[in-house]
């Protein structure tokens, strides 16, 4: 072990560590909340409501993320003067648009929370679908409305049925959120190449594996936690 | 020379996507192509990971179900981009190890090519790895006990009777890891191999126009990806022809 590059470079690892969590978070949250009105429409009845989200999640899942990164990030900059005259009120303040798009650490975090949601979409609607029919018809029968079956019956079902399948999705967005460092993001992957170069000791390369390793190693243990209680009817015996 | 169409009207798109010098159409197309070729050649050297690791992990000797468990767990836990990083870089410094040896010296500069496919391809493995191993499994043990009790020779049984069953049962596994290993492929742009992304980039670059550029690139990672569910699924139904269906 090189204890020398790792003091320093090490402090600037574990900064591009914090960036690639708060993306990954953020992209996350975002795309989560994206994807829930998105399933209901891929799973609706209306073809009006059904094929935009067909064709938004065909698009999201069928080209690559870089592609998709690159569309918005340079994509933005030739619209720069549009941008820049467009601002969004929100009510308490206005968010101009260029301020959001001019920037790469959110181009970064709209473009992966576009791309999570399509995934997350398909993930929940394989949830919704996988909640038995039995479940819905008593509810309807004990006189529940369309909105209380959503949330109390079909949704809760279908997140339990979804969880495994959303942990993969969060470590291929951990992974994939590597990418920013090619839009000029010092994420961990950022920081890692700067570190190269400077250096230009492979070991760097290797350090940066380990940290990625272990972050994703902890969310797979964590998530098997997690799937463990929110099932419990799945929980191994106690030992006598 | 004809005069150049207005920009921002359909034809001035149609013009920048023209064959020959004037536009960009042979160069991305070339780019697809070798996109094509990357992974092509990816796909059937991960084949050969992905056999070698689930006959690893379902062996009986333990050094080799651990040496298995290592590379799957590893490559998994990685970013794809490091892993490229890692290969590109760790082949050039092991070989100018190796020159090193023989008194060599300079640098080496691997080819962009050939760090891809080996990149591309333990990652395709590592998840192939476990798609062949549940598909071995999904083979019903009796057939093989039955195979060797007619007096089969194992390499005979395996090939004879093990490998035509878990194709069935691999293959829907395989086709959505062949969908990612396309999407992958992109990834290979950044160490400057002209690939559909490099050469969308580098039209971008001279054009200023990013976004039709990108919008194209996508287009086209979309055919292959749409072409190849529709093969993919064909290949299902064919495979599954000798099953019964409820």
């Amino acid at each position: 072990m090189d204890f020398d590059l790792l003091q320093r470079y090490g402090p600037a690892l574990l900064r591009g560590l914090l960036v690639t969590l708060e993306i990954v978070g953020l992209s996350l949250a975002i795309g989560g909340l994206l994807a829930i009105p998105l399933a209901l429409a891929r799973t609706s009845a209306v073809p009006l409501l059904r094929w935009p989200a067909l064709a938004y999640i065909f698009f999201f899942r069928g080209t690559p993320l870089l592609a998709q990164t690159f569309l918005i990030y340079y994509g933005a900059g030739q619209f720069a003067q549009e941008l820049r005259a467009t601002s969004v009120d929100l009510g308490l303040f206005s968010v101009g648009l260029w301020d959001i798009f001019g920037q790469a650490y959110w181009c970064a975090i709209i473009t992966f929370s576009l791309n999570t949601a399509a995934y997350t979409a398909e993930i929940l609607r394989g949830g919704i679908q996988g909640v038995a029919g039995g479940e819905i018809e008593a509810a309807r029968a004990l006189g529940m409305s369309r909105g209380l079956i959503l949330r109390r019956v079909v949704l809760p079902g279908a997140y339990r049925i979804a969880l495994p399948a959303y942990g993969n999705e969060i470590i291929l967005m951990v992974k994939g959120s590597a990418i920013a460092s090619v839009i000029t993001i010092y994420d961990l992957m950022g920081e890692t190449k700067l570190a190269f170069s400077r250096s230009f000791d492979f070991a760097i390369y290797l350090y940066a594996a380990v940290i990625y390793f272990l972050l994703t190693w902890t969310i797979t243990l964590a998530w098997a936690r997690l799937e463990d209680w929110t099932n419990p009817q799945r929980r191994p015996p106690p030992d006598k | 020379m004809e005069a150049a169409a207005e920009p921002g009207t359909i034809a001035y798109y149609l013009d920048l996507l023209r064959i020959g010098d004037q536009g960009w159409g042979d160069e991305l197309l070339a780019g697809l192509l070798l996109t094509l070729q990357l992974a092509l050649c990816s796909v059937a050297l991960g084949l050969v990971f992905g056999l070698a690791g689930a006959a690893a992990k379902v062996s009986s000797a333990w050094p080799l179900r651990a040496l298995g468990g290592a590379y799957t767990t590893t490559i998994r836990g990685i970013p794809e981009l490091l892993t490229l990083f890692l290969i590109y870089y760790g082949l050039q410094y092991a070989i100018q190890a190796l020159f090193g040896l023989f008194g060599g010296s300079g640098p080496v500069a691997v080819n962009g090519f050939a760090a891809g496919v080996v990149a591309l391809s333990l990652v395709f493995g590592a998840y192939a790895t476990e798609v062949f191993r549940g598909a071995i499994l999904a083979v019903p043990r009796g057939q093989m006990e039955a195979a060797r009790a007619l007096g089969m020779a194992r390499s005979v049984a395996v090939r004879r009777i093990l490998v035509p069953q878990m194709w069935r049962f691999a293959l829907p596994g395989l086709g959505n890891l062949w969908l990612v290993l396309i999407k992958d492929t992109s990834l290979v742009s950044v160490i400057a191999f002209s690939e559909l992304m490099r050469q969308t980039d580098v039209a971008r670059r001279v054009t200023k126009e990013p976004f039709f550029f990108f919008a194209v690139a996508c287009l086209g990672y979309l055919a292959i990806t749409g072409i190849s569910t529709l093969v993919l699924g064909w290949a299902e139904r064919r495979a599954g022809r000798g099953v019964r269906r409820a």
